[in-house]
């Protein structure tokens, strides 16, 4: 078990060094110097010079990219152009509700669609089934925005439930921070329930024609027990893969959502600093989201080995 | 006592009739009709944009700002006659009319999706083909595909189209660049299951050319795979493009498109919601149209696939 951790750790280094690169050469190798960009309209050639010194631009671009990833290695993403703080300390301010909008939305998903799948798959064929598997397929279809901008629509300017937009901090108080927080986790969280019903019903189905879910009934265990203990526990492999699968697409989701609700988060600062070509943070904000992504398939890879004792590395 | 049955007793079984062709398999499945003919008409809608609607999509009005749907007003028209006008879908606050810019916005979301679609598989399946084949490119190939993958797709589309200049052509590649991994992890898994098979063993033990074994022996195994691939790569692409075009990083706002119009409308949303809710509709039912076309498309021409999602 240690030594497969230590080894799958170990294979996560190419994957990270290739991403670094890629965001590294995205921003470098595309048209225009970043030195003058920062410099603005009104800047001499000699301001750009400086610039470009104190970036570390000046060298080739294989020592450009060592002083780059080495300053990042030890946090240091340089001072944002257009914020005027460092990239860290930018970062640290946004992850909050960054990181209250994923793991909600995740929450919400998983509470939703298992229980939908599990019963589609009980009952295939029915009316249940059917509205179920129609919807998943509707879910994928329609734009995160959309469902955000319908959300506010119904529920807050309509029947005024919610707050239209903007977020609360946790610290002043937990249920202020909830009641902003729930449109924008359900709108993400639509296009995963529509993926997570969608595989929990396939994975359920193989699983209730095995043997010893046939054992389980026939020695008169009550349905709701065969289900939750002995098909769903066999099922959450495939379950648990996919939940893994989608944080990549969910922080996707993140931005289009922090822009739709007025969300101060990573995904804001994303757009914001695209649009203003503040390259650090864009770098760094980058670069986050994708360990992240690297990150979570590893743990998934762990939980495997947890819910299924079979699989052994 | 013996019985003799004739030869011509035992009809022979008709193998057509027990499974019959792609076409006729296809157009029984009602997902893939369904999908089809919602999607025709909305391109039917696209082609006819023009006789659609005989305002120009890109026509100011600054005295009909943000008119509500149904709106009329008399315009004179280039004879000076007085003509009404019926904004059946409102107007922006620009006051051009969104019935006709979601009319012309067809054009770009289909066409985008096609690009995308096209040009995504294109690259995939070259870089797929050589990756199984050759194995000594296979591992370089595929972690950079890793890397790739870990990015996601909005990012890379944001960061590429932000720092190349926004453009039609731009989008289409950025939009594309994500969906290659994609390709290539499928295209890699035919060949390298393909290349175990009798026939391609005997291709190459009577030295067949690796380019003429690709493509005579491989490639037509991926065709029904990659078609179902390409339509949900359309999909995605049109959603992507919504998506780019609403933060304000995809298409030129001049443009017409979906995005471009819901962007628009965002920051009189609450006052007026048609600015958003109609593309929205249009958007929508396009991409279901597209996936419940592929949904189809996968169960009719690749079991295989459809029995593992």
């Amino acid at each position: 078990m240690w030594g497969y951790l230590g080894r799958r750790i170990l294979s996560t280094i190419p994957v990270v060094l290739i991403v670094a690169v890629l965001i590294f050469l995205m921003l470098r190798l595309t048209p225009g110097d970043p030195a003058s960009v920062i410099a603005g309209d009104a800047a001499t050639s000699a301001d750009v010079a400086e610039i470009r010194e104190k970036l570390g631009l000046s060298g080739s671009i294989v020592s450009q990219f060592f002083i780059w990833a080495g300053h990042a290695l030890q946090g240091d993403f340089g001072e944002s152009f257009f914020y005027k703080k460092t990239v860290a300390s930018l970062i640290a301010d946004r992850l909050e509700p960054t990181l209250a909008l994923s793991v909600l939305t995740i929450i919400l998903a998983t509470a939703i669609a298992v229980p939908l799948g599990t019963i589609a798959a009980y009952r295939q064929g029915s009316w249940i089934d059917r509205g179920v598997m129609g919807l998943s397929v509707a879910g994928f279809s329609v734009p995160v925005f959309v469902i955000g901008y319908l959300l506010i629509f119904l529920f807050s300017l309509h029947l005024g439930w919610f707050p239209v937009q903007g977020y609360q901090r946790l610290a002043n108080g937990f249920w202020g921070f909830l009641h902003h927080l729930i449109l924008p986790a359900l709108a993400l969280a639509i296009v995963f329930i529509a993926l997570l019903a969608r595989m929990t019903r396939t994975s359920v189905l193989e699983v209730l024609n095995e043997d010893y879910v046939r054992t389980a009934r026939a020695k008169g265990l009550p349905n709701l027990k065969v289900l939750v203990f002995h098909a769903l526990r066999n099922a959450a492999v495939p379950i648990v893969t996919v939940i893994g699968i989608s944080i990549a697409a969910l922080l996707g989701g993140v931005v289009v959502t922090e822009s739709v609700f007025n969300i101060p988060g990573l995904g804001r600062l994303t757009v914001d600093a695209v649009l203003a070509r503040d390259y650090p943070t864009v770098q760094a904000v980058i670069l986050l989201f994708s360990l992240t992504y690297v990150g979570i398939n590893l743990v998934i890879d762990v939980i495997y080995t947890v819910l299924d004792p079979r699989i052994r590395y | 006592m013996s019985t003799v049955i004739e030869p011509s007793a035992i009809e022979a079984p008709d193998i057509k009739s027990a499974r019959p062709g792609v076409v006729k398999r296809l157009l029984r499945n009602p997902s893939v009709l369904i999908g089809a003919a919602l999607l025709l008409l909305i391109a039917l809608m696209g082609l006819c944009a023009p006789l659609l609607s005989k305002i120009d999509p890109a026509d100011i009005d600054p005295s009909n700002r943000n008119k509500l749907p149904g709106y009329e007003s008399t315009v004179r028209d280039d004879d000076g006659n007085k003509v009404q006008r019926v904004a059946v879908m409102g107007t922006d606050s620009l006051g051009r009319d969104i019935y006709t810019r979601v009319v012309w916005g067809a054009r770009v979301s289909l066409s985008i999706g096609v690009a995308v679609a096209a040009l995504s598989v294109a690259t995939g399946l070259f870089i797929g083909l050589v990756a199984g084949y050759f194995r000594a490119l296979d591992g370089v190939l595929m972690r950079i595909m890793d890397g790739l993958m870990a990015v996601p797709a909005i990012l890379v589309a944001i960061a590429l189209v932000s720092l190349s200049g926004a453009s039609l052509m731009t989008v289409i590649i950025a939009v594309a660049i994500p969906e290659i991994p994609r390709v290539v992890r499928l295209v890699r898994a035919i060949v390298l299951s393909i290349r175990e098979e009798p026939y391609v063993e005997a291709a190459i033990s009577v030295g067949t050319p690796a380019p003429l074994l690709l493509w005579r022996h491989v490639l037509p195994n991926t065709i029904a795979p990659l078609i179902v691939q390409a339509t949900f790569i359309a999909g995605a692409a049109i959603l992507l493009e919504a998506a780019l075009s609403f933060l304000g990083v995809g298409i030129p706002p001049e443009i017409p498109t979906w995005g471009n119009i819901m962007a628009e409308g965002r920051s009189v949303f609450q006052i007026l919601p048609h600015n958003i809710l109609y593309p929205a509709a249009f958007l929508t039912a396009t991409v279901l149209a597209i996936n419940m076309l592929g949904d189809g498309l996968r169960d009719t021409l690749d079991p295989r696939m459809a029995k593992r999602v």
